[in-house]
């Protein structure tokens, strides 16, 4: 069978951890690995009476809508710069893979070094520019209240230039004569934007803003170079607070593990949707 | 898809013609020099990566911008540290990953492209969902399933993971490649005395050629930089990765930053290049299950 290796690498890469997951999210495990017997549902109740859960939650929600809005629109904007015509374009376009074919890893330990109390890049970028009073005393990744937006603004450094290649994918095909017949109607500059070239590239940006989504929602290097969920757990997502949870009880991760799995198969149906997959048109 | 890449490049380069045709001179500088600002606020945190592995001990701290005296000692001794074993180990993992994907993605997206066979949607279904649900997702399912298999701390468990996971894009691609290409040409290949394996391998794959490379080196890179399933499957430290080396390098007993950031270096700089070679496909070949 020519499919046949196909389908039994995503059976046993795929479907076996999936069913492994819930079969321990509903199994007692001790702190040492063995096996107890079945625990019902207890793994989640625990779970959901865990004092971060809520905080790991809302982390979660605002990482993935924060990440993901400010990178759609920020790519938008910079898919029209970069559809324009100037010389070094393509030079300039080169330089925009860097953050996209690099480790997500390495990205968050350069800007984790970049923002060293003492000698950090970032920080003496920020003196110049009299953002950070003191080189030697700031620490922004001491605390969640700056640590979360710095994460966050790595994440969105990283999410950034797929989200506008994709963008000018959409915008590349856009036949020009549709704007020369906006122009000769008289529309604005803006206007031309808002109404012509927004609704056609709605594939686009839609189809990017749900791989964002679901990248974003899975992410993990870059939150486990910087703060490592520290301090108190305060700028874990559920991701990373996962990973955590492994260490100590298998069995509510597991029910965590879960609880994120089902969240990624909605997204992943609502993608379907969205986007107008439908099965007979390829 | 395939006649997407082509035409979407050909308007790329008319419209773009169009477009800014009558722009006045000090416009386009201004524009160029914005452009170009933009340009390296991406690259400069992998510019600094490479300045502070040239940094010494003594300036390592020191508090400016370019390196005060210059050293190559992280590289020369690279060779010493655990980071050396491990960028072996990536790259079996990498190469292995590529190969599985190969071998098991071509037929699959030959077959998909050729013949609207039984159950053919359903696996373009599976695959798409694949390509969605990543390891993270699942991620105390996989550990508990190698922990069962005795996986734990093994290459081929890598191996396959990062394969099956990366499959997706190997598929699309390949199906689009394939599917652009006349069946007449192995008819004719298979007149002249081929086999039908000869033909699909003479004339069809190298006319493929892109597609195949594309798919290949997308998989590599994604093997290469997986860091999460590295990190909960292999814990014994002779056997690791170089991302999970490299994390296991920023311990909280002082960190040893330059060889970190040789290893970083090394890590890095060659997948950027590599990434560039194949730019121009992979947002078809990462949106294509989606946009059908």
């Amino acid at each position: 069978m020519w499919v046949g290796p196909a389908v039994l690498l995503i059976a046993f890469v795929v479907l076996w951890p999936i069913v492994t997951m819930f079969k321990t999210a509903f199994q007692k495990i001790s702190p040492y690995g063995v096996t107890e017997g079945p625990a019902g549902w207890s793994n989640f109740t625990q779970l959901t009476h865990l004092p971060v859960f809520g905080l790991v939650l809302v982390n979660t929600l605002v990482w993935v809508v924060v990440i993901v809005v400010v990178t759609m629109v920020l790519s938008l904007g910079l898919a029209q710069l970069f559809n324009l015509r100037f010389p070094g374009r393509k030079f300039t376009r080169w330089a925009l893979i860097a953050p996209w074919a690099a480790s997500v890893l390495m990205t968050g330990i350069v800007f984790k070094w970049m923002l060293t109390t003492g000698s950090g890049l970032l920080l003496m970028v920020g003196h110049w520019l009299g953002l950070v009073s003191s080189v030697s005393h700031a620490n922004p990744l001491g605390q969640a209240a700056t640590s979360m937006p710095w994460m966050i603004a790595v994440a969105v450094f990283v999410s950034l230039p797929f989200s506008t290649y994709a963008i000018l994918a959409g915008l590349t095909g856009i036949p020009s004569d549709i704007y020369e017949a906006a122009a000769v109607d008289g529309a604005s500059r803006w206007k031309r934007y808002w109404s012509v070239t927004l609704p056609l590239l709605r594939p686009a940006i839609v189809v990017a803003t749900l791989i964002n989504i679901m990248n974003v929602f899975n992410s993990f290097p870059i939150i486990w170079a910087m703060t490592q969920g520290a301090p108190n757990n305060s700028t874990a997502t559920t991701t990373v607070y996962m990973y955590i949870l492994k260490q100590t009880n298998l069995g509510q991760s597991a029910a965590l593990s879960v609880v994120n799995f089902v969240i990624v198969i909605i997204l992943a149906v609502f993608f379907l949707r969205v986007s107008g997959w439908k099965a007979g048109q390829d | 898809m395939s006649e997407y890449t082509v035409t979407a490049r050909r308007t790329a380069k008319s419209r773009a013609r169009s477009y800014g045709g009558r722009r006045p001179a000090w416009k386009t500088v201004i524009l160029s020099a914005v452009m170009y600002v933009i340009a390296f606020v991406f690259v400069f945190p992998y510019i600094e990566m490479v300045l502070t592995s040239f940094r010494t001990d003594k300036t390592l701290l020191a508090p400016t911008v370019l390196p005060t005296a210059w050293s190559f000692s992280a590289y020369t001794t690279f060779f010493q540290t655990t980071l050396f074993g491990s960028l072996g180990i990536s790259l079996i993992i990498a190469f292995g990953a590529t190969a599985v994907v190969f071998l098991v993605a071509t037929p699959a997206a030959y077959y998909a492209a050729r013949y609207k066979f039984k159950g053919r949607i359903a696996f373009l279904i599976l695959v798409l969902v694949t390509q969605m649900v990543q390891p993270a997702s699942m991620l105390i399912g996989i550990y508990v399933q190698y922990k069962t298999l005795g996986g734990l701390n093994a290459v081929w468990a890598l191996i396959l993971v990062n394969a099956g996971f990366n499959m997706a894009f190997a598929v699309w691609i390949l199906t689009a490649y394939f599917g652009s290409i006349p069946k007449e040409l192995e008819e004719a290949a298979q007149v002249q005395g081929c086999s039908r394996i000869g033909a699909i391998w003479r004339v069809t794959l190298p006319l493929a050629g892109p597609g195949v490379i594309t798919a290949l080196i997308f998989t590599f890179i994604a093997a290469w930089n997986e860091f999460l399933t590295a990190l909960t499957l292999i814990s014994s430290p002779g056997k690791q990765p170089l991302p999970v080396t490299i994390n296991s390098f920023m311990g909280a007993y002082g960190t040893d930053w330059q060889h970190l950031f040789s290893a970083s270096v090394i890590a890095t700089i060659p997948v950027i290049v590599l990434f560039a070679l194949i730019e121009g496909k992979v947002v078809g070949g990462l949106t294509a299950g989606s946009i059908k």
